[in-house]
């Protein structure tokens, strides 16, 4: 019974949608182009995804799949066009095959080809062995990259804020007290985050500190991505009344 | 064959990662050079690794279909975007995909009117299932928990105008939880990742950490 009341109510809605656009386009409030069916896909999809929220049922499923299939599809080409095109097919592929081609070959990017196929081979059983002369370049590699990078850019320019003088002239009396306050809440939270060392007497009372900064971070954390996905549910709602019904200018 | 299967990755890993460590410290335009030049095969690994996924996904949807396990059918349309993604990508306006990119063809119409509206709604759909987990969580029970609700509220109080019209201290208490205690709280984690990341890099390089390597022989 349940079901198929369910079953009448997607056939119902759907029957609904398919209405409201031919009433839009025939008043010409969408037009008759790939882009008022456009907005009728996507909004289609919009209300499909929403439906969610009163509960899991086949228009969302068939949204969500096809989410899934499309970006899996836009990758696919937009790596193609970004990455491999510029990077490997122009410089090696078309001077190799081409005797119309201006440039040599670049043969130094066999190397990274080779790596590339090497990682393919992940799925034979007798050559996936191969794969981790890939994994092995690309892991050394961003280890090798990250090293000095992050103590440059992320330890080194983090502290420096952080020691920063309460007075060198020219600060408020608060500014003063907020470096203070950042300094005890760095000092507070790494010391939370030291586990080799019983949190008990002064380590105990200063990680109980970092304690509350971090939860006060986090529910500022909270609530500024909530007020994000908000912004983002206004855009879509603005998408369903504007662009696709034209009840908003 | 023990040498080519975990040997050779080893010294590969510890080749480049000294390499590459060495490379920042020495201002030179060739040490910039190889910067360059492993950067971009670094970007052509990671294009090749792409179609790992892909293939993966299709494997999975495929498994599906074919044994036929519930709500197989919805599968079917994973495949269906896919390949309407990839056909009008590879067409690319007509002028194939061994052109430049063309703007204006039917790839760019799949990802601005299927691609963005699912992905955004996908996304703001979360501020319901937000709301509700918050709901449930956020329950005062401990002083932590309360510090976190209060916290949490006053940042999203102070970036709506209702938040200003309560009171005009909201917006600024949010400004400043942001600015200090949050800053703080971050710079710590921050810091903390940090010292981390280059610990394992460390550990990667000198070969202690081999998890890359995955299982087997």
């Amino acid at each position: 019974m349940r079901r198929d009341t369910n079953f009448f109510i997607l056939i119902g809605t759907v029957g609904l949608f398919v209405l409201a656009n031919i009433i839009l386009m025939a008043f010409g409030k969408l037009p008759f182009s790939s882009d008022g069916f456009g907005i009728i896909l996507g909004a289609g999809i919009t209300l499909a995804i929403y439906s969610f929220l009163y509960q899991d049922n086949p228009a969302f499923k068939i949204a969500e799949n096809l989410y899934v299939g499309v970006s899996l599809g836009y990758t696919i080409i937009i790596t193609w066009f970004n990455f491999l095109k510029p990077d490997l097919y122009e410089p090696l592929i078309v001077p190799l095959f081409s005797s119309a081609a201006e440039k040599s070959p670049q043969y130094a990017l066999l190397c990274p080809s080779l790596l590339g196929l090497f990682m393919l081979l992940r799925f034979s059983r007798k050559l996936s062995w191969l794969s981790r002369w890939t994994f092995a370049f690309v892991v050394g590699l961003g280890a090798g990259i990250s090293i000095p990078r992050v103590i440059s850019a992320f330890i080194l320019q983090q502290i420096k804020p952080s020691l920063h003088p309460v007075f060198s002239g020219g600060e408020t009396f608060l500014s003063s007290i907020n470096t203070l306050i950042i300094l005890l809440g760095v000092i507070s939270v790494l010391i939370y985050f030291i586990f080799s060392v019983e949190h008990k007497g002064a380590i105990g009372k200063m990680s109980k500190i970092g304690i509350w900064f971090l939860m006060i971070s986090f529910g500022a954390s909270f609530g500024y991505t909530v007020m994000g996905r908000l912004s983002l549910l206004i855009g879509r709602i603005q998408f369903l009344l504007k662009d696709w019904l034209g009840i908003l200018q | 064959m023990n040498f080519l299967k975990r040997t050779v990755p080893l010294v590969i890993a510890f080749v480049m990662g000294v390499l590459m460590t060495m490379q920042y410290y020495i201002p030179s335009r060739y040490s910039q050079n190889l910067l360059e030049v492993v950067t971009r095969w670094d970007r052509i690994i990671a294009g090749f690794a792409v179609f790992i996924g892909a293939y993966s996904l299709f494997h999975l949807h495929w498994t599906r279909i074919k044994r036929r396990v519930e709500g197989w059918g919805y599968s079917v349309f994973v495949y269906f975007g896919a390949i309407i993604t990839l056909i009008f990508g590879c067409l690319n306006g007509g002028k194939f995909f061994w052109s430049d990119k063309q703007d204006g063809t039917m790839f760019d119409w799949l990802y601005f009117y299927v691609q963005v509206p699912a992905g955004a709604t996908i996304f703001s759909i979360l501020a319901f299932f937000i709301a509700s987990a918050a709901y449930r969580t956020f329950r005062a029970r401990t002083r932590e928990s309360t510090v976190l609700l209060v916290a949490a509220v006053l940042v999203m109080l102070g970036r709506v105008p209702i938040g200003n019209y309560i009171s005009h201290y909201i917006p600024a208490i949010a400004d400043w939880i942001m600015a200090v205690p949050n800053l703080a709280a971050k710079r710590g984690i921050l810091l903390g990742v940090s010292l981390g990341a280059v610990a394992t890099s460390l550990k990667i390089i000198i070969g202690i950490e081999r998890s890359y390597l995955g299982g087997g022989d």
